[in-house]
């Protein structure tokens, strides 16, 4: 801590910071351009200028950039100094020379940093009367618009894109008045964290293009506290809603999951909720894939209970993308004996061994945030930007941090970018990937491309050399031994070292020698860490909530012992075989389906029940860390859409179980659901903690979901009625549909729909709704962690599985995919235009058996032409296929590939 | 999975391809250097001295060999003036313009350049004999004012001079 003087006021203050920092977080306002919170201090912008005298006795002092000077015991400055103030109005004014006067036009009005700077430096009189340069954009695909003349040479979007995040397309042209921020040549940008851009550009030089096609001001936009759907590392969204349709996704700050930063799977695959093909109304069909008929919502709900209750026994099949409140409240609708999670066999398996080693081997489970603290990192068996967008940004700059380290030791403050930068060229923490083809982080990270076997070998291995009571592999070829070595060596010299593994692989061999190192680094007592990645936004709730597989759910129906089923949320189609899924439902004489998708499922299905996407509706996630954390609902469709009869599936069900035991459907609201599935599933007992319920209020004010300039109200449904209805009511939450409300910083709170202060209309608002800058909500972080480390060790593990030996077969071996790996995001139109074209990955010795080079294309069965990818060091026997190419392939199965014979497969 | 870098949809090809001795060259430089991007001007240099100027497809072959994103190549083929992004012609004169030279007879010498040539700062002779351009320094403040052809420096030039002087470049 440290004692600074500002403007004769004495404050406490973090001492590690910038001045800047240091007075942002006091709440001074102090304008800047250059300086981020996540990225630190270059001083190019020149805004950020202040007045420091030496000491008590300097009364003359000099100019200094805020950014670029420590927030050290004693520093004195003056902020108001008259000097000071015309010097930062001259810097904007120079900035705004040639910013065009566009800003009615503009997509970032509203939300503008540059906007909220110039009024704030009091710039309002334009001086310049001569020509603006003006620039020609780029077209950079789906995702980002560009508008250079905008730009005013902060120089963020290249630190962000290229410094932080790894990028190597977008670059800084020309010198001098002369700069431009563009792509090399047009084109795509690659990066799946460009869309960050868009919050990072102080100005409308970056904009969401998926915005632009629907555009709304941000003061016109409804908001809510929302959670990720599209992976399982639960990063938190403000979803902005106008006339019924979800128009952007912003970054949702928080301090421990994703900072300021989003994958562009998350950002932009939002589209599905927008879908025009969406269930409405709650629909019938006699046969399956039939035009179905709409039905009133009293009479589908009487028609189900009734064909259930005549029914001999019903299945439920719940899902890994619904919440825990809805999952929960199908298994109380079909009881315990009687509910599926949804999920295949084998990743249940996975999924339940990753809960266990996370409690039991002796390491503890990092957040995203703490992941950057870790000086040595193993990855085995995944890859952690194509499984969960996010957390490889963290793990880039757990690789970059090396270069804080180096500064520490010369004095170099970690705020300091542009030295560190220099001082750490090329030089990295230790980063270890066992993954058989090329990812994001290759060039911070040493790769070893191995087949899924020898990935596990090779974790067993390392195990052994930490700890040699771990058990030892047999037959591990020389090399393979020399890599663990090194591995090893790398690990144990780190202070906190990190495994991270998942369920990409489907593979349980790779879990547990992950699970083997960990403990191994445990008992050497090692301040180490372990994170798992799971596939699906809910798949960790589902594995702590328990139930019966997929597969004994198709079974209980392929074998008639079940003649009904429910499934919820959940395109089985997507999981297992096409045939296995159509033999069961074939069985079943009732098939209720409740989505908000039209999946092949639901075109099965007997009956249909519109529900909520997360868009229109509350629930619980656990994410990978298994930490629960709720989404609340952004909007009512049925304000806009009379016609629209969406509900949560858990409203559903809980009117379904009522209608079978003979009741009244008495409404139920989110806090008696959730209180419910706590109590009914004792590792979910935290879950009510995870956000305050409906009776919560600030100053006696629920929390508004608009803001208070919030445009339009009366006058958006009069093409319906000329007489505005009252507001929805929300009995579930908090939250008010309406710009009344508390919507303020002054209280510390942890959810926020949107964050707006005086004078802060763009995302650096969050700094007003944080306990220091770039730290945590002032009032927490929202979450709570539901998966605990627990005493002790366990045995390892002896599952090691023997050495590959050559075989005739070609395998599967499904690769996580950003962008059409998952399904409700695949279903999203930008997301469409972002997907790989389908390929097929082989080794040379596999592409001559098949008599096949480079560039021709193969087909499995009926799928669509794959384009051969021959890659020098993939592993022999198998076939590298994007997920989301052939659904229900399963990781692993044997293929029979074929050549593609003369015209269109 | 990762994709192949996208290569622009938009814009034509210009054809060029880098030259196999060329692509030595940029090899032999890397050894030069800690980082790969500081070989990033002599790969320029390499280029610019077979074809004349760097056309836009050389970028992302450069940044090939030296196994960097071609936005960091283009940022350091864009900074510097001395690396074309145009065919100039066959020999290039630059001309001083900074303070010596502006003081002892820089203007002059520019008009009379101008007037010689038939064309201003930027252009090349229609018989692409000659691209005339400014450069900030030459670094010869004792002979201003000063003008540079291909690699040779001449100072002080008066106008008069400078017939004889260009005949020397066919």
């Amino acid at each position: 801590m440290a004692i600074i003087h500002v403007d004769g006021q004495d404050y406490e203050v973090n001492g590690a910071q910038n001045l800047l920092q240091a007075c942002l977080s006091l709440g001074l306002d102090i304008p800047y351009f250059c300086w981020h919170p996540a990225m630190g201090s270059v001083g190019a912008c020149r805004q950020c200028a202040v007045r420091q005298y030496k000491d008590e006795d300097d009364d003359k002092g000099s100019l200094v950039m805020s950014c670029m000077a420590p927030a050290a015991d004693q520093t004195r400055i003056s902020i108001e100094d008259e000097e000071a103030k015309a010097f930062r109005a001259s810097v904007v004014e120079w900035l705004m020379i040639n910013h065009p006067h566009d800003c009615p036009v503009c997509e970032e009005g509203g939300h503008c940093h540059l906007q909220d700077m110039t009024v704030m430096t009091g710039h309002d009189r334009r001086r310049y009367r001569f020509r603006k340069r003006t620039r020609r954009n780029q077209e950079l695909g789906p995702f980002i618009a560009h508008e250079m003349n905008r730009c005013i040479t902060c120089y963020r979007c290249v630190r962000f894109y290229n410094d932080y995040a790894g990028g190597t397309d977008l670059g800084a042209f020309g010198a001098k008045d002369n700069v431009y921020f563009g792509r090399y040549a047009e084109g795509t940008l690659e990066s799946p964290f460009a869309g960050n851009l868009t919050e990072v550009c102080p100005t409308g030089v970056f904009t969401d293009k998926s915005h632009s096609e629907q555009y709304t001001r941000k003061w016109d936009l409804q908001f809510a506290p929302s959670v990720c759907h599209q992976c399982s590392m639960g990063c938190n969204i403000s979803p902005g809603e106008r006339y019924g349709s979800i128009r952007r996704i912003e970054n949702r700050y928080h301090g421990e999951v994703n900072g300021y930063f989003l994958c562009d799977r998350g950002r932009f695959g939002y589209g599905y909720v927008n879908r025009s093909d969406r269930p409405l109304l709650p629909e019938w069909r006699q046969q399956p894939d039939e035009e179905p008929t709409t039905l009133e919502v009293d009479t589908a709900l009487a028609r189900i209970t009734d064909t259930l209750r005549h029914s001999q026994r019903v299945i439920g099949i719940g899902s890994p993308r619904a919440s825990l409140e809805s999952n929960h409240q199908l298994r109380e609708l079909v009881g315990a004996d009687n509910f599926s999670t949804g999920i295949e066999a084998r990743e249940q398996a996975c999924l339940a061994l990753m809960d266990d080693l996370q409690r039991t081997t002796g390491l503890h489970t990092p957040t995203p945030r703490q992941i950057e603290n870790h000086d040595a990192i193993l990855v085995l068996g995944e890859d952690p930007v194509q499984s969960a967008g996010r957390l490889g940004l963290n793990m880039r700059q757990a690789a970059l941090s090396r270069r804080e380290a180096m500064g520490e030791k010369i004095g170099i403050p970690a705020w300091n970018a542009e030295a560190l930068k220099t001082l750490g060229q090329d030089v990295y923490h230790p980063l270890h990937i066992a993954w058989p083809t090329a990812t994001e982080l290759d060039d911070v990270a040493t790769r070893y491309p191995l087949a899924p076997e020898e990935i596990a070998r090779l974790g067993f291995a390392v195990a052994h050399i930490i700890d040699p009571a771990a058990p030892v592999v047999d037959n591990l070829d020389p090399a393979t031994r020399d890599t663990a070595q090194r591995i090893a060596d790398d690990l144990m010299a780190a202070e906190r070292p990190l495994v991270v593994s998942g369920g990409s692989l489907v593979s349980d061999s790779v879990l547990q020698a992950a699970g083997n190192i960990a403990q191994a680094l445990a008992r050497r007592a090692r301040q180490g860490g372990l994170v798992l990645i799971r596939r699906e936004a809910n798949s960790t709730g589902l594995s702590l909530m328990g139930g019966q597989t997929l597969d004994w759910a198709m079974d209980e129906l392929t074998e008639g012992r079940a003649d009904a089923v429910v499934v919820l949320e959940n395109d089985l189609y997507q999981r297992l075989p096409a045939q296995r899924v159509d033999q069961a439902l074939a069985r079943a004489d009732i098939r209720v389906v409740l989505d908000h998708q039209r999946t092949a499922t639901l075109a099965r299905a007997s009956f249909t029940l519109p529900a909520a996407s997360f868009a229109e509706g509350d629930g619980t996630l656990v994410n990978l860390e298994g930490r629960a954390q709720r989404f609340f609902q952004v909007y009512e469709p049925g304000y806009l859409r009379p016609e629209a009869r969406i509900h949560e599936s858990w409203r559903w069900l809980h009117a379904l179980a009522a209608g079978l035991r003979r009741e009244d459907a008495t409404d139920v609201n989110l806090d008696e659901i959730t209180a419910a599935c706590a109590e009914a599933h004792p590792a979910l007992t935290g879950m009510v903690e995870a956000a305050p319920g409906a009776g919560y209020r600030i100053e006696g004010l629920r929390l508004a979901r608009e803001p208070h300039r919030y445009s339009g109200r009366t006058a958006m449904r009069a093409n319906l009625s000329v007489s505005e209805p009252r507001p929805p009511q929300d009995e579930d939450t908090p939250f008010a549909f309406s710009m009344e409300g508390y919507s303020g910083f002054d209280h510390p709170r942890q959810q926020v729909a949107f964050a707006w202060a005086p004078g802060w209309n763009s995302p650096q608002a969050w700094n007003k709704f944080t306990d220091e800058v770039g730290g945590h909500l002032s009032g927490g972080d929202p979450g709570i962690r539901l998966i605990h480390r627990q005493p002790g060790h366990r045995d390892y593990s002896l599952r090691i599985p023997a050495a590959a030996t050559a075989e005739n077969t070609l395998r599967a071996l499904v690769l996580p995919s950003l962008f059409g790996g998952d399904e409700t995001s695949a279903r999203a139109e930008p997301i469409q235009q972002r997907m790989a074209t389908p390929v097929v990955i082989l080794c040379h010795i596999d592409a001559e058996a098949l008599d096949v080079h480079h560039g021709d294309t193969l087909v499995l069965g009926d799928s669509p032409a794959m384009t051969v990818h021959e890659q020098d060091d993939w592993p022999t026997g198998w076939a590298g296929l994007p997920a989301g190419l052939l659904p229900g392939l399963a990781q692993g199965e044997a293929l029979t590939l074929s050549k593609t014979t003369g015209g269109e497969p | 999975m990762a994709e192949p870098v996208s290569t622009s949809t938009l814009i034509g090809s210009d054809g060029f391809e880098l030259h196999p001795a060329d692509e030595t060259a940029i090899l032999e430089q890397l050894k030069h250097y800690e980082q790969p991007q500081a070989a990033c001007i002599d790969a320029l240099k390499i280029v610019q001295r077979r074809h004349g100027w760097v056309p836009d497809d050389a970028i992302p072959a450069i940044a090939r060999v030296l196994g960097i994103g071609p936005g960091a190549v283009e940022g350091v083929a864009t900074f510097y003036s001395l690396i074309f992004r145009q065919p100039v012609g066959r020999h290039v004169v630059l001309v001083c313009d900074s303070s010596s030279c502006f003081l002892t007879g820089f203007d002059e010498l520019k008009q009379a350049l101008v007037n010689e040539l038939g064309v201003d700062y930027g252009g090349t002779t229609s018989d692409n004999r000659f691209t005339l351009l400014p450069v900030c320094c030459l670094g010869a403040c004792d002979g201003a004012p000063a003008l540079m052809i291909d690699n040779d420096t001449y100072g002080p030039v008066t106008p008069d001079d400078l017939p004889r002087l260009l005949e020397g470049y066919p």
